[in-house]
């Protein structure tokens, strides 16, 4: 039988605030157990949350971005259960009004196709803080440090239906929350995880299958293979009379398997209910117009207009537009090369990325600035250096040699476009090798070959190029 | 000195007739001689108490005091305290101590005021008589073998009994009201969002708020100029200048509209009760208002309403009380779920276990719309109800209870008859108006308290017309007999 997969994700961005969503303490990572926990965070008796207006301004530029409805008025509610690292014993989320409503999101395909997926409702919540079960002897250790962060938590309708779209979606959302500079993207941290709701159908079908819900699934490689090894799981079961149980399920990556953390009896009843403590949180329209007039350009457009005014192909467009910081730092390159679009991608993607791959060092930790590698590219357009001598440059403005002129000047690089010099090396070249002439001469077109080499070796592969061509042949025509 | 208001402790401060220190040495020594008949105490902090004093005449010594400066207080034990026991009346809390202020205490030490102690309350404010505390019930002053009510019923108590000439207390259904009527005291709830509720351990938070228990309405306007105001650190606290509450004490109440439920007359009031308050509404006749009758048709449905909505919340509420952080755990718990029941099983008292079952049973999948759901709606039918009498009169007036102090252990083994001692007071919770009770005389010599309730943050209003009620009256002077 042919099976069909369904997949919807949730997807847990951590808002890049500088408070938590509740309380004034600090949401910096990486800090000494329970140093960012006050006495909000640590829900002590009487303690109130506050709501932090930026999570809130956060959550609708991603509303807006994605063409979605934001709510008017919106509402916390509380989520109630009991755990160690959940300090009031109920988490602060939306549930029945949740700030952002329905959208969209248009992902594309390995093939080039595009599909659209559906985003049921994006909302505000915090998160729970962290337990930890090393080092404490058979105890459990709980830092409170995470507890409070922001979240959104954006969830899509069933729409995917394959891994691979999937990974798509979660890659899309992850490069529009960094686009809007809510999210720090980072999948270590924990900043961008996701759960996903996978289940299967025999192909044709029009009811969905029973779905297992995965855990804490944090890097785009795990989602594609847990989501693979899940369906798998499903089809063998049913394959072999079985039947698939709801339930939660959590990916173990070491093993590169699930498994079940609880059953839909063990489903807990969360007795949700508005909470008493905040007000509904109610947005105007003009706080909406605001955010869309500041809205930072988006990676589909950024790529139309890369295509478009840049004169770049889809492939390139699509690799510079895959970060907002390589953009960025492409966008800067060509305003300092006087405008050469095409070469500047190409030196982006080819030499500056290359690079940075083989040192393992990220963009911003980039030796060569942007404005480094603009000036550069103005000098191989205005025929100071040729592209072969950028190389060079390049990897001398890499080991902190100086700017690009500076570097030219120094080790005495720029290019001789004198006529008058290079046509006396070549009469020189001429004379010096009769034989070569006769053959040129003769029909033998090869032979020029070795006139160009004989004429970069005597100037060091300054001279330029297409003179050296020009010249050569005029020469040795005559 | 005891049997002074504030207001006239304050005159006598002013013009140095007795030091700070002197008058809460006076208080402590009353407290150490009267409060082991009363257990209204949970925690006396005399060293804290003395050296707050000290302060406190150093600043009136330099002019730079309030009306409030070196006056003694007992904050009920609801309320955070800095390195003072906080208890809630909790087995839970026994333990507890906070590392911040809550709001009311921190304006309160700012006016100078000086902290005598915590009082005793029925445990985390859940109770009308004060018996379920894990302190020990509290007894009235006026009859000791009765109860002070609750859930302020120590503030009430010390106050009625004159061990703390003022005290705080919160009321989530009337548990400042009920208790100062049957202390045979003045005290009020505020408009919902008039006082922050940061630090105040929260029972049902929409409907909690902090307000004074005082031996007169002059008293009550004085500590709530210190105790309202908006604050940042509770969302749902108003953000609405306060006036000053005492300038207005002695406007004209001729041609005053009162509104006269004709449902807080009914079955189940006390024909002393009813006589009392038909007495003190003769006397406001006198005084120029005028009674007009009026319908409060969902009033009946306030208990059954109250018992869905506080315990829905106080469910939520409790659950940070887990044994994990801070507060009681059990011995040598098994497995986490082991220290969950049995810190929480050992930790809180019946009252608060039924109340939690409660309130998680309506909140539960499947029963949530015909519980929470419908209660809030029958919430803001109440609410509607007020809105409406408030187009035709000025305040509210009836009974503050049903009956006068009930016996100890009289109404524990029936929760209903219990929850009944607040069918009045309710309601004002649901719809979040200001309420007052005032002493309005005896019924077989146990106070009867009279209930004022006014319109959305016109506690001036309540506190003038209460004022001039107790110009013309001296129930209000009424000392019991063994605390004179």
């Amino acid at each position: 039988m042919e099976w069909e997969t369904v997949i919807g994700l949730e997807i847990h961005t951590q808002l890049s605030t500088k408070s938590k969503i509740f309380s004034a303490a600090s949401t910096a990572y990486g800090a000494e157990p329970n140093t960012q926990a006050c006495a909000v965070d640590l829900g002590l008796p009487g303690v109130l949350p506050v709501l932090n207006a930026e999570a809130v301004r956060m959550a609708v530029k991603f509303g807006v971005a994605i063409g979605a409805h934001i709510a008017p008025r919106s509402v916390f509610a509380r989520k109630n259960y009991f755990y160690p690292d959940l300090p009031k014993g109920y988490q602060i989320s939306q549930y029945e009004l949740p700030i952002v409503g329905e959208g969209q999101i248009t992902i594309e395909l390995e093939d080039g196709s595009k599909k659209v997926i559906g985003v049921t409702r994006a909302h505000l919540e915090e998160d729970a803080g962290k337990s930890l079960h090393e080092n404490f002897h058979g105890m459990t250790g709980i830092d409170l440090n995470r507890a409070g962060t922001p979240l959104l938590e954006i969830v899509s309708e069933p729409d995917m239906r394959s891994a691979v779209e999937a990974v798509a979606y979660m890659k899309k959302i992850h490069s529009i929350v960094k686009y809007l500079e809510i999210c720090d993207g980072n999948m270590q941290e924990g900043s961008f995880r996701c759960d996903a709701n996978v289940s299967v159908r025999p192909k044709g079908q029009k009811e969905y299958g029973t779905r297992a819900e995965l855990k804490n699934i944090n890097s785009f490689r795990f989602v594609e293979r847990a989501i693979n090894h899940e369906v798998e799981r499903q089809i063998d079961i049913i394959e072999s009379g079985g039947k698939v149980a709801q339930e939660t399920r959590l990916y173990d990556s070491d093993n590169n398997t699930t498994r079940s953390m609880r059953s839909k009896e063990e489903a807990m009843d969360y007795r949700y209910f508005p909470d008493p403590d905040l007000l509904p949180v109610d947005i105007e329209p003009s706080f909406i117009d605001d955010i869309k007039q500041t809205l930072p350009e988006m990676p589909d457009d950024k790529k139309n207009r890369f295509i478009s005014d840049f004169g770049l192909n889809a492939n390139d467009a699509d690799t510079l537009i895959a970060s907002k910081e390589l953009a960025d730092y492409y966008e800067t390159t060509v305003k300092f090369s006087g405008n050469e679009t095409r070469l500047s991608a190409n030196w982006v993607i080819v030499e500056l990325s290359g690079t940075l791959n083989k040192e393992g060092i990220e963009l911003n930790a980039s030796p060569v600035s942007a404005q480094m590698l603009g000036d550069m590219i103005k000098r191989i357009a205005d025929d100071t250096i040729s592209g072969k001598i950028a190389k060079q440059v390049f990897e001398a403005m890499w080991n902190g040699q100086g700017s690009a002129d500076e570097i030219i000047q120094s080790k005495g690089l720029k290019q001789v476009t004198d006529t008058g010099a290079i046509e006396k090396i070549i009469d020189d070249i001429i004379s010096a090798n009769p034989q070569q002439v006769e053959q040129f001469r003769g029909g033998k077109d090869k032979v020029f070959g070795f006139f160009v080499g004989q004429v970069m070796k005597q100037t060091q592969g300054k001279a330029n190029p297409k003179q050296v061509n020009e010249l050569l042949r005029k020469k040795l025509s005559s | 000195m005891h049997n002074k208001t504030i207001a006239e402790l304050s005159a006598g401060l002013k013009d140095k007739q007795f030091s700070s220190e002197e008058l809460t040495r006076a208080f402590i020594e009353r407290a150490k001689q009267f409060d082991p008949k009363l257990n209204s105490f949970i925690t006396l902090t005399e060293d804290l108490a003395l050296e707050q004093a000290r302060q406190a005449d150093q600043r009136i010594q330099a002019g730079d005091n309030t009306p409030l400066t070196g006056i003694p207080i007992a904050q009920k034990d609801i309320f955070c305290t800095k390195d003072v026991k906080t208890s809630c009346g909790s087995k839970m809390l026994d333990n507890f101590y906070s590392p911040y202020d809550a709001a009311v205490v921190e304006q309160l030490n700012n006016t100078g005021m000086v902290l005598l102690g915590k009082t005793n309350m029925d445990e985390f404010a859940m109770g009308s008589s004060n018996e379920t505390s894990f302190y020990g019930p509290v007894k009235n002053p006026w009859d000791l073998n009765t109860v002070p009510g609750g859930s302020s019923g120590g503030s009430a108590a010390a106050v009625a009994a004159r061990i703390a000439p003022i005290a705080t207390g919160t009321d989530t259904g009337g548990s400042i009201r009920q208790p100062a009527a049957l202390c045979g005291i003045t005290g009020m709830k505020p408009t919902y969002g008039r006082v922050s509720r940061y630090g105040m351990i929260a029972f049902a938070s929409s409907l909690d708020q902090a307000g004074p228990l005082a031996q007169s309405a002059e008293d009550a306007a004085m500590l709530l100029n210190a105790m309202a105001g908006f604050d940042t650190r509770d969302s749902t606290s108003t953000e609405l200048a306060v006036p000053d509450y005492q300038s207005t004490l002695n406007a004209d109440i001729n041609g005053l509209k009162i509104g006269i439920p004709k449902e807080y007359f009914g079955d189940g009031l006390d024909a002393g009760v009813q006589s009392a308050i038909e007495e003190a509404l003769k006397e406001y006749e006198k005084l120029g208002a005028q009674l007009v009758d009026i319908e409060l048709p969902n009033s009946a449905l306030s208990v059954p309403t109250y018992y869905v909505v506080a315990p829905a919340e106080c469910s939520s509420n409790l659950s940070r009380f887990d044994g994990v952080r801070f507060g009681y755990r059990c011995e040598n718990p098994l497995d986490l779920e082991d220290l969950y029941k049995r810190s929480r099983g050992e930790g809180f008292g019946p009252e608060v276990k039924r109340r939690i079952m409660i309130g998680a049973y309506a909140l539960s999948a499947g029963y949530y719309d015909a519980y929470y759901i419908k209660a809030q709606k029958i919430r803001r039918l109440i609410s509607e109800d007020f809105k409406e009498a408030f187009k035709k009169v000025d305040v509210i007036m009836g009974p503050t209870t049903p009956t006068t102090a009930f016996n100890i252990g009289e109404k524990t083994d029936d929760p209903i008859t219990m929850y009944l001692s607040d069918v009045y007071t309710i309601a004002v919770n649901l719809a979040g108006l200001p309420g007052m009770s005032i002493p309005a005389g005896f019924s077989e010599n146990k106070p009867v308290g009279l209930q004022l309730i006014g319109n959305y943050f016109e506690e001036a209003k309540l506190l003038n017309v209460a004022h001039q009620y107790q110009l013309n009256t001296d129930w209000h002077r009424q000392i019991p007999g063994e605390f004179k």
